[in-house]
C-alpha cells in the first residue's frame, strides 16, 4: 500500500495530459487507437451512441473484453464502473485497470452517494458540470475532472458550456474575499479549505480534462483552447467513416491545439464525421449530464 | 528567485544571463518541467515544431506516453532533435523521455532514438495500482563525482548536503535493465539504475519534476547545460 496514494494517481493524470482518451469496445480498436497515438484507452462494453441508441440497464463491461483490450496494448487502460457502484471499481481494480471513470453514461446504481474514492488505490476520473460538481468529486477522491458534456451525440455544445462554467468560476473564486468564499463553499456544498485552495492557486487541484461530443480535430482544438488539459474521445472515433485516420488527426490537434496552419493541414484528409444529434431535442430522461449531483 | 551573479556556476541553477532551454511538449506533463526549471532561473522553451529547436543550450524530453509520444513526434522534428542530441547538447530524459532516448526498448519490443545505450522494459514494476514513491534515493559514488564535476566547490557543500536523500515518484516507471560501459549510474536503487548519464545525456525512470524533493535533478541538468555553454 502506498503512503501517498493520492500523489500517483494525480501523477498519472498529469502524464496523460496534452493527449487523447478513446473510447474501445474490442481489442482491434484498442490497438488501432495506441498506433494512432491515443495516450490511453477507455474500455466499454457499448460505446455511449450505442448505449443511447439501445437503452437498457448500462453496466461496468465484461471482464473478457477488459482483459483483452488490457492485454492487446500497452498504454493505460481506463474502464467504467456506474455511478456509486463501489463493488464494480473493486472488481476493476482487482484486475488492475489503470483509471476508474465513475461514469453518468452508465446507469446510476446509487441515487444518494458517489464511490469514496479515496479507499482505492486506482485513480478516478468524474463528470462534472460545474465547478461545484467538480469540487465535490475531488473532495471523495477523483484524481482528474472531465467536463460531462452530453455523451454520444457528437454535438460539443454541452462540453463547452461546462467547460467556460468550470473555468470561469475557478477565475472567480480568485477574486472572493474570505467570507465570500465560505459562502461559495456552501453553494458548491462542498469543504471551505477545498474552496480556498482553488482561490489561491486559481486551478483545479486535479487535471481537468473535456468529454462529451467530441467529433472533430476542431472540436477538440475547441475544448483546448477554452482550458481542457485533454480530450476523451468517446463515440467520435469508431462511429466515424475513417476511424483509424480521425484517431491520429484527433491526436495531433491536441498537441498543436493553438496552430490553425497544422489544424487545417489534418482537417483536410477526414471525411464524415459520426451524425450528430441536437442535444436540445432530447427528453429530460434521454440527458446523460443530469445523471449525478 | 533571486539571481545572484557570484553563482553563475550554482547547482541551484540560477543562471546569469538565464540559460534557454527547451522542454519537448508534444504530450505528457511538460509543465511541470517548465515550472521547476524556471523556478532553477531558466528560460524556457516548448518544442512542438522544428523551429522551436533553434539556439537552445539544453532540451528535456518529458514524461508522458512513450508511444504518444513516438507518433506526434514528425520526421523533421525527430531528425533535429537527434542530431542536436548526439551533436553534444545537454539533455534531461524523464521516464517515457528514456524510453525514447534507449537504445533499446522492451515489453513491448518498439523503437526509439537510440541515443543512450541502455536497454530499457515498459511499465516493469506493473500497472497504476503499483506505482510508488520511493523517498530514500541517494547519489552514488559515480553521482557524486560527477556532481562536484558541474558545480563549484562551494555550493557542493550546501544545497547538495541537504538534497543527498531525494524522493523518487516512480508511476508505471520503466527499468534499465541493461547498461553500456560508457554510462554512469548516478542513483541505483536496490541495486537498479534508476538515474544515469552517457557523456550529455541524463535520464531518470523516475519523476523529479513531479517532487519537491527531487530538484537536485534539474539542479543538476541546468548545471551540466552551463558546463557545456
Amino acid at each position: 500500500m502506498n503512503a501517498e496514494p493520492l500523489r500517483l494517481k494525480v501523477g498519472l493524470a498529469e502524464m496523460l495530459k496534452g493527449g487523447v482518451i478513446m473510447d474501445v469496445v474490442n481489442a482491434e480498436q484498442a490497438s488501432i487507437a495506441e498506433e494512432a497515438g491515443a495516450v490511453a484507452v477507455m474500455a466499454l462494453e457499448r460505446v455511449p451512441a450505442d448505449i443511447r441508441r439501445e437503452g437498457g440497464v448500462a453496466r461496468m463491461a465484461s471482464i473478457e473484453i477488459v482483459e483483452n483490450i488490457m492485454r492487446a496494448v500497452s498504454i493505460p487502460v481506463m474502464a467504467k464502473v456506474r455511478i456509486g457502484h463501489f463493488a464494480e471499481a473493486q472488481i476493476l481494480e482487482a484486475l488492475g485497470v489503470d483509471f476508474i471513470d465513475e461514469s453518468e453514461v452508465l446507469t446510476p446504481a446509487d441515487e444518494q452517494f458517489h464511490i469514496d474514492k479515496h479507499d482505492f488505490n486506482a485513480p478516478f476520473v468524474c463528470g462534472a458540470r460545474d465547478l461545484g460538481e467538480a469540487l465535490r468529486r475531488i473532495y471523495e477522491g477523483a484524481a482528474m475532472i472531465r467536463s460531462k458534456g452530453e455523451a454520444g451525440t457528437g454535438n460539443i455544445v454541452e462540453a463547452v458550456r461546462h467547460m467556460r462554467s468550470i473555468v470561469s468560476a475557478v477565475r472567480e473564486l480568485s477574486t472572493l474575499d474570505e467570507a465570500a468564499l465560505l459562502q461559495k463553499a456552501k453553494e458548491y456544498r462542498t469543504s471551505f479549505e477545498l474552496v480556498a485552495k482553488v482561490a489561491r492557486d486559481g486551478e483545479l487541484p486535479v487535471p481537468l480534462f473535456s468529454a462529451g461530443g467530441v467529433a472533430t480535430p476542431a472540436d477538440a482544438a475547441l475544448m483546448m483552447q477554452l482550458g481542457a488539459q485533454t480530450v476523451f474521445v468517446g463515440s467520435g472515433i469508431f462511429k466515424s467513416e475513417d476511424p483509424a485516420a480521425r484517431a491520429r488527426a484527433i491526436v495531433k490537434a491536441v498537441t498543436h491545439f493553438r496552430d490553425p496552419g497544422v489544424l487545417l493541414e489534418i482537417s483536410r484528409e477526414l471525411r464524415g464525421a459520426m451524425p450528430g444529434i441536437e442535444t436540445r431535442m432530447l427528453k429530460p430522461e434521454e440527458r446523460l449530464q443530469e445523471r449525478g449531483w | 528567485m533571486t539571481v545572484d551573479a557570484t553563482s553563475t556556476d550554482s547547482c541551484e541553477g540560477s543562471a546569469t544571463p538565464a540559460l534557454l532551454v527547451g522542454v519537448l511538449a508534444l504530450q505528457g506533463n511538460f509543465d511541470s518541467h517548465r515550472l521547476r526549471l524556471e523556478a532553477l532561473g531558466a528560460r524556457v522553451r516548448l518544442i512542438r515544431k522544428v523551429e522551436d529547436l533553434a539556439e537552445l543550450q539544453g532540451v528535456v524530453l518529458p514524461g508522458g506516453e512513450s508511444t504518444a509520444l513516438l507518433r506526434l513526434l514528425d520526421p523533421v522534428l525527430r531528425e533535429e532533435l537527434t542530431r542536436r542530441i548526439l551533436s553534444g547538447l545537454p539533455t534531461l530524459g524523464t521516464c517515457a523521455g528514456v524510453i525514447l532516448l534507449a537504445k533499446q526498448v522492451q515489453n513491448p519490443v518498439q523503437e526509439s532514438l537510440g541515443l543512450l545505450d541502455v536497454t530499457v522494459s515498459r511499465n516493469a514494476y506493473g500497472r497504476q495500482v503499483d506505482s510508488f514513491i520511493d523517498s530514500e534515493l541517494r547519489l552514488t559514488l559515480e553521482g557524486r563525482n560527477f556532481m562536484r564535476q558541474c558545480c563549484t566547490e562551494d555550493t557542493v557543500g550546501t544545497s547538495m548536503q541537504e538534497e543527498s536523500l531525494l524522493e523518487g515518484v516512480f508511476i508505471r516507471a520503466p527499468r534499465i535493465t541493461a547498461v553500456g560501459a560508457e554510462v554512469e549510474v548516478l542513483i541505483a536503487r536496490a541495486q537498479e539504475p534508476v538515474l544515469v548519464r552517457e557523456k550529455n545525456v541524463l535520464a531518470a525512470t523516475f519523476h523529479p519534476e513531479l517532487s519537491e524533493r527531487a530538484k537536485l535533478v534539474h539542479a543538476l541538468f541546468l548545471a551540466n547545460v552551463r558546463r557545456c555553454s
